[in-house]
């Protein structure tokens, strides 16, 4: 009724007194585990100086390298794929669709465990008339952990790409044509940045799982933080100390990488 | 001779026909206009004049080169789609869309053709570019990205992307179909500016009044066949064919 205002009636605002027993409830978890990790046995001052341990660095340096070789790879390798999964030569088409067929769905070790043993099954990686290399000087442990871990994200990739590039509006292809520009100009100058908003966050999620990725690459003795951890802890057996060393390394990555992302986000965001 | 020649253009999409053996001539500055029902075909025969969609029969030639062809040793070959890059660069086209580079500058899309495929000198096209927006009166909207402004001003903005390649002849495809009802006078003054000016025109439009004040000859489309076609004054105000009576009827 309108007599409301005029009446000049008392308001009383809505409360919510759940909101304040759920706030209270998660605060209590968190200070229990606070409390918790605070009475475990865990020798909190000897995390530190394994944090900036040499071979700890050692291993964080390789596997930074590791992840951004691996992830360059599978971007370059993506766009590609991609391109050919779009393309109108049908042979290409089919091979892209086989080849993320296989590199998705092996397990990621798997395919790690397959390079580095290649040997086993082929003494010699040659190009007829051209080279010839024994397989196991080439084959390192790096190379394995590359080829396994950016092999199986170029399939995922080529799947984030041809999202993107399917995600620009067939308007812009044909007036980039219409002002005579070749498809390559095309793909380059109007249709790849348009794309770019589709495919940085997908690809900005996936980095920050390449980069836990590479702890795999621990299984073949690649010298990673994972790796770098259990070698510090098996001469002085502090294994929860070093692997928090380790874990602390790997949240400092993932946050700059995250910021990264969100820089990149914002270049190619909307005007 | 004639600056577009069209002779039995035929075209299919799947078990379609969308062009049934057209046959068009445009003169040197002439300013023609496609009318006709919708599904007559019209954008599809002006798309196939820039290219954007291959001919199934029939030829057409613009300024006397077979368009999507090279002609070589008495034979006709067909062109790589780079190729057709290239002779796409003397046609400008507006589209009923748009389809401006969102991530791009009212400027940086006009000069977008002259820097990147004509490869001229980025200072010398700026200046090109500024002179264009001015002509079609949005030197202040230089900096603005397309999504900053309205629909008509986007268009154009189109139109002078278009004009920046310094094209023999321009396409228009339903240019003011997607403008709300105030905005269209904008881009229709921009065309009639154009048309004054000797450019060879044609124009998909369902503006009847542009069309008779602007037009130097009207094609009726209907069912991708050229049912009619004259001046202005004879095919608008006086249609011999009940099909053409019948449209008019309908849109005046």
């Amino acid at each position: 009724m309108a007599s409301d205002l005029r009446e000049n009636l008392e308001v009383v605002p809505l409360r919510h007194p759940g909101r304040w027993i759920s706030g209270a409830v998660i605060l209590l978890i968190i200070v229990g585990l606070g409390w918790a990790m605070a009475e475990a046995e865990i020798q909190w001052e000897d995390v530190p100086g394994f944090f900036t341990h040499p071979v700890m660095l050692e291993g964080l340096l390789n596997t930074i390298v590791l992840a951004v070789a691996a992830q360059g790879g599978a971007i370059v390798l993506g766009v590609v794929i991609a391109l050919m999964r779009l393309s109108a030569n049908p042979v290409a088409r089919w091979f892209a669709v086989g080849y993320i067929w296989l590199f998705r769905g092996l397990p990621v070790l798997l395919q790690i465990l397959i390079w580095f043993n290649l040997a086993l099954v082929f003494k010699n990686i040659s190009i007829p008339m051209l080279f010839t290399v024994p397989t196991n000087v080439v084959m390192t442990a790096f190379v394995a952990a590359l080829l396994g871990l950016g092999l199986n994200e170029s399939a995922y990739m080529a799947e984030i790409v041809r999202a993107g590039l399917s995600s620009v509006d067939s308007g812009q292809t044909e007036a980039a044509k219409s002002i005579g520009m070749t498809p390559m100009t095309t793909l380059r100058r109007v249709v790849l940045p348009q794309a770019m908003r589709v495919i940085i966050p997908p690809t900005g999620n996936n980095f920050i799982n390449m980069i836990k990725g590479t702890s795999m690459a621990s299984v073949i003795a690649f010298l990673e933080l994972i790796h770098a951890a259990n070698n510090i802890s098996s001469r002085n057996l502090e294994i929860m100390e070093t692997l928090f060393a380790a874990a602390a390394w790997y949240l400092v990555m993932v946050s700059l990488a995250s910021i990264g992302q969100h820089y990149l986000e914002r270049a190619y965001g909307p005007r | 001779m004639a600056l577009v020649e069209a002779v039995g253009v035929r075209k299919s999409f799947g078990h379609t026909e969308v062009l049934r053996g057209i046959d068009l001539e445009v003169d040197r500055g002439e300013v023609v206009c496609l009318l006709g029902p919708s599904g007559a075909g019209k954008s599809t025969f002006l798309r196939c004049v820039n290219h954007l969609e291959t001919i199934d029969a029939g030829r057409i030639w613009v300024d006397g080169v077979p368009v999507g062809f090279r002609s070589h040793g008495g034979k006709l070959y067909e062109l790589r789609e780079r190729e057709a890059a290239h002779q796409r660069r003397d046609v400008g086209m507006v589209f009923q869309r748009f389809n401006l580079f969102p991530h791009r500058t009212a400027l940086e899309n006009v000069m977008e053709g002259p820097v990147q495929v004509l490869r001229r000198d980025r200072a010398e096209v700026r200046a090109e570019a500024v002179t264009l927006l001015e002509r079609v009166g949005l030197a202040e909207k230089a900096g603005s990205y397309p999504a900053q402004l309205s629909g008509g001003q986007q268009q154009r903005v189109a139109i002078a992307r278009a004009l920046a390649m310094k094209p023999k002849l321009m396409l228009f495809d339903e240019p003011t179909s997607a403008l709300d009802p105030e905005l269209v006078g904008e881009v229709l003054d921009v065309m009639t500016s154009l048309a004054r000016d000797g450019m060879t025109m044609i124009v998909v439009t369902h503006e009847i009044g542009f069309a008779r004040s602007v037009a130097d000859r009207v094609v009726f489309l209907v069912d991708g066949a050229v049912v009619e076609s004259g001046t202005p004054a004879d095919v608008l105000d006086n249609p011999q064919q009940p099909r053409t009576q019948q449209f008019l009827a309908k849109v005046l």
